[in-house]
C-alpha cells in the first residue's frame, strides 16, 4: 500500500518517429488516477531527451511507448544512458507493439516487463505498485 | 539519525556541491518528500548567494509556460544557468497528478544549462506545493543565476508565489477581458507585471489598454508618480525623476507577447530588468525576503502543530467521542473541540 506521502513518480516517454500517442496518453491518465504524478514527454524523445528528464523529475519509473518497431535499439539504449547516469535503479518498462520473442530477449537484459497492446492498464498499475513496494522493503 | 542514513547524505551532499545534475534530482525528492534528515540537508546547503527568482501565474490556457520557456532562453543566451520549477494540481480524488507543463517548455528540454523540475501540490492550496520554496532553495543552492517559477493559475489564491519569489508576473490571454471586469481582486494586486500574451489576437489592444486604465487608476490613488506611459523607461524611474528610490512605487507594466514566434521578449526583459532594479534600489528587495523568512517559518510551524496534534492517539480517541457527546445534548463541536484542545496544551 503506497503511503500518503510517497507518491509514485512516472516518466510516460515517446520515444523515436512514433506519431501516435494516445496510448501513451491512456497509460498516463489511468497511472493519474491511481495516484501516481505523472510526467509525460511528448512525441519524438531522443533517448538523451528520456533520460535527461527522468533525472531531473527524478522519477521511480520510466514507462516508454514504442508503436514504430524500434523497441530493439530503444529500449537498451535508454537502459545504457540511464546507467551512465548514475540512475540504474529506475524501472524502465513500457509497451506498444513489441512481438512477445522481443519482450522476453530485453527482458534478459535487465530492462523490466513489457507489455503487449491489449494490456489491461490494472495490470500495469499492479505491476509498477508491487515493484515499489519490493523497493520500500529492501 | 541512524548513521547509515546520514552516510547516504553525506554522499548526496557531496555530489549536490560537485553540481551533478542527478544529485540535485534527487536532493529535490529527499526534500520533497520530506524524508528523514531533509532538514538536516537543507540546513547543511543553505545560506549561500540567492538567485533571482522570477513567477509566472495566470488563467489557465494564457501560455505562462510558453512565456516562461521565452525568458528560459533568453536567460540562457546571455549565459545564465538556469533552473524551473512547474507546478502543477494533485487531483484531490485520486491524489495522483498529470505534470503537464514540462511538455510545454518543448525547447528547453534539450538544453543542458537548464533544470526542470515539475511539481505536485499534493493538497497545498495556494498555487504552490507545501515545499515549494525548499526546492526553490535548493536550486540556489545548487548555483543557478536564475530561477523560474510557474504556478497553477487558478488566479484566487496565488498570494504564496509573491513570498516566494522576487518578480511576479501575471499571464493573461485577450479572451482574460471579461474576467478583468470580474477582477480577481488578488490577481491585480500581485502583478509585478502584466503580460498580454497571444497578442496577436483579436482583442488585446483593448486587454492591455484596460490594463492599463485600471493600474493607472490604482496608481492615482496610492500615490505620486510620473505619468503612465506605454514606453517603459527604467532609467527615468530611478534618476531622472528625482525622487528618492525608497519613496518610487512600482507600477506594473504592460507587455505583449506573442510567445510562440517570441515577439515581445525584448520588452519582457527590460520590464524584469527594470524592476529588479527598483527592488534593489528602493530597499523591497530585502523586505521581500524578509516577509519570505517569516512566512517560511509560520509555515513550518503550522505543518508541525498539525502534525502533533493530529498524531496523539489522545487526541483521536477523543474525537471519535465527539459524535456521543455531542448526540446527548449537553456538548456542541465547540465545547468538545475546547475540551481536547485544553488538554493537549495543558
Amino acid at each position: 500500500m503506497q503511503s500518503i506521502d510517497q507518491k509514485i513518480r512516472v516518466l510516460v516517454a515517446k520515444p523515436g518517429l512514433d506519431g501516435h500517442d494516445r496510448g501513451a496518453k491512456v497509460i498516463a491518465s489511468a497511472l493519474r488516477d491511481t495516484g501516481f504524478e505523472v510526467i509525460y514527454t511528448g512525441l519524438h524523445q531522443s533517448p538523451e531527451m528520456i533520460v535527461s528528464a527522468a533525472v531531473e523529475e527524478d522519477v521511480h519509473v520510466v514507462a516508454m511507448s514504442i508503436l514504430s518497431g524500434a523497441h530493439m535499439t530503444l529500449f537498451p539504449k535508454v537502459k545504457e544512458l540511464l546507467d551512465a547516469a548514475g540512475a540504474n535503479d529506475i524501472l524502465l518498462t513500457g509497451g506498444g507493439i513489441i512481438p512477445s520473442e522481443d519482450i522476453e530477449d530485453l527482458e534478459s537484459q535487465g530492462i523490466g516487463r513489457l507489455f503487449g497492446p491489449g494490456t489491461p492498464t490494472t495490470e500495469v498499475i499492479n505491476y509498477i505498485q508491487d515493484w515499489f513496494e519490493d523497493q520500500e522493503t529492501s | 539519525m541512524t548513521s547509515s542514513l546520514e552516510s547516504k547524505l553525506v554522499d548526496l551532499l557531496k555530489r549536490f556541491r560537485a553540481g551533478q545534475t542527478v544529485a540535485l534530482g534527487r536532493a529535490i525528492s529527499l526534500v520533497e518528500d520530506q524524508r528523514p534528515g531533509f532538514q538536516d540537508f537543507l540546513h547543511e546547503v543553505l545560506g549561500g548567494p540567492s538567485a533571482a527568482r522570477v513567477g509566472f501565474t495566470g488563467p489557465p490556457g494564457a501560455g505562462k509556460s510558453s512565456v516562461l520557456s521565452m525568458v528560459a532562453m533568453n536567460c540562457r543566451a546571455q549565459e545564465e544557468k538556469v533552473g524551473v520549477v512547474a507546478v502543477d494540481p494533485t487531483s484531490p480524488y485520486s491524489g495522483g497528478a498529470l505534470l503537464g507543463d514540462r511538455i510545454r517548455m518543448g525547447d528547453l528540454a534539450t538544453d543542458p544549462g537548464i533544470f526542470i523540475r515539475s511539481m505536485a501540490t499534493r493538497g497545498s492550496i495556494g498555487g504552490l506545493a507545501t515545499t515549494t520554496n525548499e526546492v526553490l532553495d535548493l536550486m540556489d543552492a545548487f548555483g543557478f543565476d536564475r530561477v523560474l517559477l510557474e504556478t497553477v493559475g487558478v488566479g484566487q489564491t496565488e498570494l504564496e508565489i509573491t513570498a516566494a519569489t522576487d518578480t511576479v508576473i501575471v499571464v493573461l490571454v485577450p479572451e482574460s477581458g471579461d474576467s478583468i471586469q470580474a477582477m480577481k481582486a488578488g490577481l491585480m494586486e500581485i502583478a509585478d507585471i502584466f503580460v498580454v500574451n497571444k497578442a496577436d489576437r483579436p482583442g488585446a489592444e483593448r486587454l492591455v489598454k484596460d490594463l492599463r486604465q485600471g493600474l493607472h487608476l490604482k496608481a492615482a490613488t496610492a500615490m505620486e508618480i510620473s505619468s503612465i506611459d506605454d514606453d517603459l523607461d527604467p532609467a527615468r524611474i530611478t534618476s531622472e525623476s528625482g525622487i528618492e528610490p525608497s519613496n518610487l512605487v512600482w507600477s506594473p507594466p504592460v507587455v505583449s507577447t506573442v510567445a510562440r514566434s517570441g515577439e515581445g521578449v525584448e520588452d519582457l526583459m527590460e520590464a524584469i530588468k527594470a524592476h529588479r532594479l527598483w527592488l534593489e534600489e528602493s530597499g523591497e528587495l530585502e523586505e521581500r525576503r524578509r516577509v519570505r523568512q517569516r512566512v517560511r517559518v509560520q509555515d513550518v510551524m503550522d505543518r508541525e502543530l498539525r502534525r502533533i496534534v493530529w498524531n496523539s492517539d489522545a487526541v483521536l480517541a477523543e474525537l471519535d467521542q465527539a459524535p456521543n457527546r455531542i448526540r446527548k445534548g449537553k456538548d456542541t463541536s465547540y465545547s468538545v473541540a475546547r475540551d481536547i484542545l485544553g488538554r493537549l496544551l495543558r
